[in-house]
């Protein structure tokens, strides 16, 4: 059992886009080369911003509810577990469906694989290994009456995605609407520098 | 002559870079280790704690290590691969000689048999100091302190350096006059408790990413985040002041601060008058700094520079972080000294939460530079030229003052000095300076002139392609011995798997060169690295940088002990200079004035646009290991230019589009990377890359006068819209192989879930 009272804290303000987590991911013993974590460059020509997405572990899984083989089960702890092999037929209905965008197909395999957690680890008192190694936390594990205390972000793990109410174990963290933001260096120089028609 | 035999071509084929995709046994090999090793990361100077999995010899994978404190599990992209290095089809396992045909393997004592002829030969006819050693501080201290014994005794060469020369000089340099040590000044441990956090031209998040969790735990109490830096890098993305200043005006910003908090009384004067000298000249040289003057130089907004010298000066307490952003110029220790300046002035420092660093870069890049790796220095960090220091170094190394060679020159100048055909004969270890040095066409220019040229590496790097002799060596994970990292925290390296071939470690090499050149007295006794350790506590006892009272049982029992550690019962010393209590004989600290100067290559009409230089996060320095893993490969194939809109306009450049870019040493045509991320005035080209995709194409010989860093920071350049087969053919080749690698990892064959 994965502790119900740990969870996911994802803030995509930390995150630096290194992608240790995506090659930490693949490392697993289960996994075997395989990352189940996306990690996208939000749009590079205005802003630096890159954001982690792992499964959210949804209360009631839209992969699950679309799968016509039924092979996506969540079990008793809140953990969403990848497609059951001998079930999955490959067809992708849950790659399309998921609101975050989480299960694979892999080619090759024909079996959706998706993050679960790392039950390996999480099952016997480890974070998972890419909350472990992630550098600046952005990818945060921990019990969740800790995290109030911890960072100034809000956690986040009720979405209204399209006309689809979204309820979900692990939580986005969202900042106060105030925080600074900088993205464009031309904004933060003196402009006199550069008179209209130069740069 | 050290031309190169084969067409790169046909050497990539033969030594690679290829590309380590998955480990030994592939994916779907049994992932049971027989051993897990502690150890350390060997890339970069954080030298975050990892564990290894071992199985039959072979490093198979890696496991967080959570216990240690640093980073407590976390790792890089690098860190998380740096297993792939093992079990490397590049590998060198033999000894090689040069001939006409190409690289040969040769018989192991055939090799050194003819590289201490060499040696010979060299120094009898054009004397001793005709002979180079140039080394590097991914090296332990064990090989760095052997590395400056065996250049003075062995060799009995003056011209040692190491390739920290283009990496903490000036740092080192700024602090031994402020502080008279060379030091982080605290443990990171303090960055925490800090309330403002002043970050000069680093971008932690990709050259030293576990710090950005140091950083975020420090605002997550509320400490505010200034960054100055030409490019937004991603911890600057949110920061509450980012100052994007112009490339090379680092001291006048440091300098305009300082005349603000004069301006605003924002100065503890009671510790400025007690713990240190020299503020009256140094308010002097700020006293026409205006923010209007700063203003006009670094490119900023008055009110910027005004809020920043606000909330650096109000703060109560702090952390100022700098790395090579300001430290890679023509006045790198002037802007070092502007920032300690702005430390001193507040009298933020030697207290919790109060504090300053500079975030080292090298693997080893701290304990590398302080036991007589560097061209003037001997262990302890004592200076060469001091008789009191020679005399003790002397009396551990049981050899005479006339024994002892003097200073030497630095590593740019020892390129110099082999281009002028002064020096003749090179040995080459733990070094790319093909890479890693400016001007790349002159660099090759100088090796193609050696005498003879011998190299001790693991992989085939780009310099040692011009090699006589390459000599195969050890791994990180082949070797034990200690390191000491960004904090000043002596740590220890293990050994997890044995050298392959005829491949040995650094040190047993050294050793062994040494007693064929007849100077066995000195090196003979060292049968271990722990001997090696052993005399250099004895060697550094007493210096600044004491290690006396450091053993291996030690570290391992108090996972790392911060230097000075002078006595067997001292527990080490995480925070320097509490009491305000400094390293000068007075005891106090010393302000520098540091009057602005611009970089020694200055934008004109013909070279209108700022180049600056830099690290990803996906490469570590020359990239002679990290070039030839897959994973880090396929997320960064190649060099790229940064370039913002506005200017890309100019240009009439888009995303992708290739640009030729040129300055007075050379040109090459990268694809444009369009980001508003960067000034408008100003590109950027990160480094780890060689031949046509290498940015010290472009980058000067320009040496600060004190330090002796090129200032990689700064060039002035052109750019010109070109055609996309204009792209080199190293760079379709790189495409091709992260394309490779990003297919191993989604078209696998099917496997039991």
């Amino acid at each position: 059992m994965v502790p119900q009272d740990y969870g996911f804290f994802i803030d995509p303000q930390r995150c630096i886009g290194c992608r240790s987590c995506v090659g930490a991911c693949a490392e697993c013993g289960t996994h075997r080369g395989r990352s189940m974590i996306h990690l996208d460059e939000i749009d590079r020509y205005n802003s630096p911003q890159t954001v982690p997405t792992v499964c959210m572990h949804c209360e009631d899984p839209i992969c699950a509810q679309v799968c016509p083989s039924d092979a996506i089960k969540r079990s008793e702890d809140g953990v969403v577990h990848a497609a059951q092999k001998p079930r999955c037929i490959g067809c992708q209905n849950c790659e399309l469906s998921c609101p975050f965008g989480v299960p694979i197909v892999f080619s090759g395999l024909e079996q959706m694989l998706k993050c679960d957690l790392c039950y390996d680890r999480t099952s016997v008192g480890h974070k998972p290994m890419c909350a472990t190694v992630c550098p600046s936390q952005a990818l945060l594990f921990v019990r969740k009456d800790e995290v109030a205390g911890m960072r100034k972000n809000k956690p986040l793990r009720d979405f209204l995605i399209g006309a689809v109410r979204v309820k979900t174990k692990n939580a986005i963290m969202v900042p106060d609407p105030e925080t600074p933001l900088h993205l464009d260096a031309a904004l933060l120089i003196d402009d006199s520098m550069f008179p209209s028609g130069g740069l | 002559m050290s031309v190169l035999p084969l067409s790169q071509d046909q050497l990539r084929a033969q030594f690679g870079p290829h590309l380590n995709l998955a480990p030994p046994g592939g994916w779907l090999s049994d992932p049971t280790p027989d051993k897990i090793v502690e150890t350390h990361c060997c890339f970069c100077g954080q030298q975050c704690g990892i564990k290894l999995k071992v199985k039959d010899n072979k490093v198979i994978g890696f496991d967080p290590w959570e216990a240690f404190p640093f980073n407590q599990g976390k790792l890089c992209p690098k860190g998380v691969k740096r297993y792939l290095q093992g079990n490397h089809p590049d590998r060198l396992t033999r000894a090689m000689k040069r001939t006409e045909h190409g690289f040969e393997p040769m018989d192991w004592n055939e090799a050194m048999d003819r590289t201490a002829a060499e040696i010979q030969r060299i120094q009898a006819a054009h004397g001793k100091d005709a002979f180079a050693v140039l080394s590097g501080v991914s090296l332990t201290n064990e090989k760095s302190y052997l590395a400056g014994k065996f250049a003075r005794l062995g060799l009995q060469t003056k011209n040692l350096d190491y390739n920290g020369r283009l990496c903490m000089v000036s740092a080192g340099a700024g602090n031994k006059k402020a502080f008279g040590v060379d030091r982080a000044a605290n443990s990171w441990a303090d960055i925490e408790l800090a309330d403002v956090i002043w970050v000069a031209g680093s971008n932690v998040a990709e050259c030293s990413p576990i710090t950005t969790d140091y950083i975020w735990r420090a605002r997550d109490r509320g400490a505010l985040l200034i960054v100055v830096d030409p490019r937004i890098t991603p911890l600057a993305r949110t920061a509450d002041l980012v100052l994007p200043l112009k490339p090379g005006t680092d001291s006048a910003l440091t300098n305009g601060i300082l005349h603000l908090l004069h301006r605003w009384n924002l100065i503890d004067w009671d510790f400025v008058n007690e713990h240190t000298s020299g503020f009256e000249q140094t308010l002097e040289a700020v006293k026409d700094c205006t923010p209007e003057w700063t203003s006009r130089i670094t490119g900023l907004p008055v009110d910027a520079i005004e809020k920043a010298a606000r909330m650096w000066g109000e703060a109560r307490t702090s952390f100022l972080l700098h790395a090579r952003g300001i430290e890679h110029q023509t006045k790198g220790v002037d802007n070092v000294l502007g920032c300690i300046n702005m430390v001193l002035a507040t009298g933020r420092i030697g207290r919790p939460g109060c504090g300053y660093a500079t975030i080292t870069g090298q693997g080893n890049g701290q304990g590398g530079r302080e036991h007589g790796h560097k061209c003037d220095q001997l262990p302890g960090n004592r200076d060469i030229s001091n008789p009191e220091h020679r005399k003790y170094i002397c009396s551990v190394w049981g050899c005479t003052d006339e024994e002892l060679p003097g200073v030497g020159q630095s590593a740019q100048e020892i390129m110099n000095a082999i281009h002028a055909g002064e020096i003749k004969g090179l040995l080459l270890l733990c070094f790319n300076p093909l890479v890693s040095l400016p001007d790349t066409q002159f660099t090759r220019e100088a090796l193609s002139k050696l005498e003879f040229f011998v190299c001790l590496d693991f992989f085939l790097s780009e310099s040692a392609q011009h090699a006589d002799i390459v000599l195969p060596s050890a791994l990180h994970e082949e070797d034990e011995g200690t390191s000491t990292s960004a904090e000043g925290r002596v740590i220890k390296i293990n050994k997890a798997v044995d050298c392959p071939g005829d491949a040995r470690p650094d040190w047993q090499i050294m050793v062994e060169l040494a007693h064929r050149l007849g100077r066995g007295k000195y090196f003979d006794h060292f049968q271990k690295p722990e001997d090696i350790f052993n005399e250099l506590r004895v060697a550094s006892k007493g210096g600044t940088a004491d290690y006396a009272g450091i053993s291996y049982a030690k570290i391992e029992q108090q996972m790392g002990v911060f230097w000075p550690c002078p006595t067997d019962d001292h527990p080490g010393t995480p925070r320097l200079f509490e009491g305000g209590r400094f390293f000068h004989p007075d005891g106090k600290a010393r302000f520098n004035p540091t009057p602005y100067r611009p970089p020694a290559e200055v934008v004109d009409d013909e070279f209108p646009i700022w180049l600056t230089t830099g690290r990803v996060v996906f490469h570590y320095l020359s990239g002679t290991q990290t070039r030839r893993i897959g994973f880090l490969v396929e997320q960064c194939p190649h060099p790229y230019l940064e370039i913002h809109p506005r200017l890309a306009e100019r240009y009439g450049l888009q995303e992708g589009d290739a640009v030729e870019i040129t300055s007075r040493r050379g040109a090459m045509v990268l694809p444009a990377r369009v980001v508003k991320s960067i000034r408008p005035d100003t590109v950027f080209i990160p480094y780890h890359w060689a031949g046509a995709l290498s940015a010290n194409r472009l980058t000067g010989r320009h040496l600060d006068p004190v330090s002796k860093i090129p200032e990689f920071k700064v060039s002035a350049v052109r750019l010109r819209k070109t055609t996309k087969d204009q792209f080199s053919p190293e760079l379709a080749e790189l495409q091709r192989m992260a394309f490779e690698a990003r297919s191993n990892q989604t078209d696998m064959p099917e496997q039991v879930f």
